[in-house]
């Protein structure tokens, strides 16, 4: 009864779908017996739209994949996919209010949307509420669990903390002093908080921090802190964001804080995309973590490269974040195909331990609805890619950080009622 | 000594990077009383131009002379910014004299439509549709006063604009063949290279300095001393403060302040294009490059008492300074030994985002004592 009246609501807007999709489908388009119409929601327009058009990029392609495998297949028959974007307009509010109208009007079982946290905490409500579900791409900072939405990104302990470690163990700065960067915003402060209980718990020091309010690109103050605290070189941790980043670089460069002279970035938001806006030139040296990078020299990572530039043109990268939306679209094709119907419920319940051979290697969905990763730090090279250092093995992801203060000690887990967004260990 | 002058150095660069922003909107704004919310997005323009600059002198043309496309850019920045300056006084601002409320939604609507502009029409042809108007623009005065006499001066503006048009598709099609990366629009923000000779630092009695920060100091010197002389040596300069002075009076000695009016406005538009270059030095140029330095120009003219040059100076330095003073916590390392809670609150604001704060709110203290800033306007202009 559920879903006939979704497909209605998915013909309805057929016309609307149509213009979209209209490069989609392929060979098998004949063959199908019925479709679906899942919802795409992210910035097409404002600042965000640079980093969030190619999720969406992304996401078109792994929807055309499995339309070109034969579609979704749920209780014998087969559901060509089918899909409305929406644009969230880099404006928070909106993404609420264009969730709503996929979710009421539109009817779709699921919305793959949102890159930053200010979006998605915009959109919980609404998905918690209705009782919908929102497939979340983004690596984070983490400290939430919600039963509405599925978190695909790599959580602190999945990035950042990995990354410290290298940082303070094994770089060439290695036993050097922190000084955290970033954008006045909730990523950077969380993760700071947790770096700096991480370094205090390695025995290191954070000898300093600073926030550039968003759309600030005046570094000079924080140029002379860091001379001023880090003399003679040491390690800097860089969560700022966007365009700040050129910003950044291209000061700290002319102000000779560069690798050369003892100072090693570790940069959490700046992937193979960023690199080429900002001109390897400037990052040469420096570091990232991430789940996956380009450079991953398996046939699954080349073949999900290859396949991008193929669709997009050949001058395109792809990085972490569009990995994970990839993931995603999969993840919730299985889970569909186990579930053997669209329902929200079912299929969140079919999701949880959904294992996906992913373009950086096996992820499997665990009870706090992440993913559990392999994280990797790489070095940025000339060619504006990394070269890989170090590999972990797959780390199981924490949706309330262990070195956070405010969160040790608890964990989620939705397969378990009694347990549910936050428990005791 | 050495911290002195590390802080001192910072001031200025911060302070001066204010400076040209302001600069320009000192003159529309202070000298005009125009409250021009596009001047941001004249700054975007400038950037835009020293980035379409620097991908031409990448032709091979040109590759040899590419270490000095950014001093060939800040002469463009200035034509280009200027050019749509006027043409923005020409349409829109003319008919807005008198009515600040009117000029200031007129210019915000302006502003929005800019940054649109760029995120969707190719730059390629974004340069094609200036390169028109600059010609169209001037073309029909430059003729002979024989010619003009002689024909009828429509059929002069008419053919001069057909002419305009096409060297505009002309040369819109030759940059957008020649270099594919402006071929295309993109929301994309790109990036600004220096060449070679202006990356890395100098060192100057034993601190080492950004060349970067000095080219931008250098620019701003150079622009203030330019704008400073024009305005009081040369005949439009002395027309330009007249009209300021008593629009009526001037208007009845002989003086076309329709003409002083558009210099001005023009003069003022090309800083905001010359200050596009600076910043563009510093980070990435995109759509949303003007909107950053907005607020802080308008904060330093008001600061410096409006209409005034010499108070625009003072308070970029001033604000610089002080961004430095507090936003890296200089007073800590001048006095080590202060009292626990001082030190405790400097600490506090001891960040970026709090020295703003604080410096908003000095500010906001200061103009409670002298409402009309720094140096205000005294005479007759005050009066009406």
């Amino acid at each position: 009864m559920r879903i006939s009246r979704r497909i209605l609501a998915g013909l309805a807007t057929a016309s609307l779908a149509v213009t979209a999709t209209s490069c989609g489908g392929g060979g098998t388009s004949g063959s199908f017996d019925d479709t679906v119409t899942v919802g795409i929601l992210h910035s097409l327009s404002g600042t965000m739209a640079i980093s969030e058009s190619t999720l969406v990029d992304t996401e078109k392609m792994a929807i055309e994949e499995i339309n070109a495998a034969g579609g979704v297949k749920v209780g014998g028959k087969s559901y060509k996919i089918e899909y409305i974007v929406e644009d969230g307009a880099s404006d928070w509010p909106t993404f609420a209010e264009k969730s709503k109208k996929l979710i009421d009007q539109d009817g779709v079982p699921v919305v793959f949307g949102g890159w930053t946290s200010a979006s998605r905490k915009a959109m919980l409500p609404v998905y918690e509420s209705k009782d919908a579900f929102l497939y979340y791409p983004i690596q984070y900072e983490a400290q939430e669990c919600s039963n509405n939405i599925f978190y695909t990104g790599a959580t602190p302990n999945q990035q950042s903390e990995p990354a410290t470690d290298f940082m303070y163990k094994r770089s060439p700065a290695a036993g050097g002093d922190f000084f955290l960067v970033g954008s006045d915003y909730v990523f950077p402060r969380t993760s700071n908080t947790i770096t700096k209980a991480q370094v205090k718990q390695l025995g290191g020091k954070v000898v300093g921090e600073d926030y550039l309010p968003l759309g600030n690109t005046e570094v000079a103050p924080i140029i002379s802190k860091i001379k001023k605290a880090l003399p003679d070189g040491g390690i800097i941790i860089n969560t700022l964001n966007g365009d700040q980043n050129v910003a950044f670089f291209k000061q700290i460069q002319d102000a000779g804080i560069t690798p050369s002279s003892g100072y090693y970035v570790m940069n959490y938001s700046i992937a193979e995309e960023e690199i080429s806006t900002i001109g390897p030139e400037f990052l040469e040296g420096h570091y990232g973590a991430w789940n996956y990078m380009m450079s991953i020299d398996t046939p699954a990572s080349k073949k999900f490269a290859k396949s991008f530039k193929k669709r997009w043109g050949a001058d395109r990268v792809v990085a972490d974040p569009q990995e994970s939306a990839y993931n995603m679209v999969y993840l919730w094709k299985q889970a569909v195909e186990d579930a053997g119907t669209f329902d929200d419920n079912a299929v969140r319940e079919a999701l949880v331990g959904q294992k996906f051979d992913a373009p950086q290697g096996p992820v499997e969905v665990m009870p706090n609805h992440h993913l559990s990763q392999t994280v990797r730090i790489g070095q940025i090279n000339a060619e504006g890619g990394f070269t890989i250092l170090e590999e972990t093995g797959v780390v199981l992801p924490q949706a309330w950080n262990q070195k956070h203060p405010s969160s040790k000690g608890f964990a989620c887990d939705w397969t378990d009622p009694s347990k549910g967004e936050k428990y005791k260990l | 000594m050495e911290l002195l002058l590390d802080s001192l150095f910072n001031g200025v660069a911060i302070g001066s990077v204010l400076l040209v922003a302001a600069l320009g909107l000192a003159i529309v704004f202070g000298l005009m009383g125009v409250i021009n919310l596009a001047h941001g997005e004249l700054m975007m323009l400038g950037a835009y131009t020293t980035y379409v600059t620097q991908l031409i002198f990448k032709l091979p043309v040109l590759k040899p002379f590419y270490n000095s496309y950014i001093i060939v850019s800040i002469f463009l920045a200035f034509i280009v910014s200027g050019v749509v300056g006027i043409l923005l006084e020409k349409t829109i601002i003319r008919k807005l004299y008198g009515s600040p409320l009117e000029t200031l939604l007129a210019t915000w609507g302006v502003s929005l439509i800019l940054q649109q502009f760029v995120r969707s029409v190719p730059l390629a042809y974004g340069s094609g549709l200036v390169i028109s108007l600059i010609i169209g623009l001037f073309l029909p005065t430059s003729f002979p006063s024989k010619i003009k006499e002689s024909i009828n001066f429509k059929y002069i503006k008419f053919s001069s604009w057909i002419f305009a048009a096409l060297t505009g598709v002309l040369t819109g099609s030759i940059i957008s063949s020649s270099v594919s990366k402006l071929s295309r629009a993109s929301a994309r923000n790109v990036d600004v290279t220096a060449p070679s000779w202006m990356r890395g630092q100098v060192e100057i009695i034993g601190t080492a300095f950004p060349k970067t920060r000095l080219m931008i100091i250098v620019i701003t010197l150079i622009s203030v001393i330019a704008i400073t002389l024009f305005l009081n040596q040369s005949a439009w300069g002395m027309r330009i403060r007249a009209v300021t002075q008593n629009r009526k009076m001037s208007d009845c000695l002989g003086i076309s302040t329709e003409k002083v009016d558009i210099i001005t406005f023009g003069i003022g538009s090309g800083l905001a294009g010359v200050a596009g270059v600076a910043v563009s030095l510093l980070g990435s140029v995109g759509p949303n490059v003007g909107g950053n330095y907005i607020v802080g120009c308008f904060m330093v003219v008001v600061l410096g008492g409006v209409g005034n040059l010499l108070g625009t100076v003072l308070a970029s330095f001033g604000i610089g300074i002080m961004t430095d003073l507090i936003g890296a916590g200089r007073l800590l390392s001048i006095w080590p030994d202060m009292p626990l809670p001082l030190s405790n609150t400097i600490n506090f604001f001891a960040t970026t985002s709090m020295a703003r704060v604080m410096i908003f709110a000095l500010i906001v203290i200061f103009l409670q004592f002298k409402p009309t800033g720094l140096f205000p306007q005294k005479g007759r202009m005050v009066e009406n």
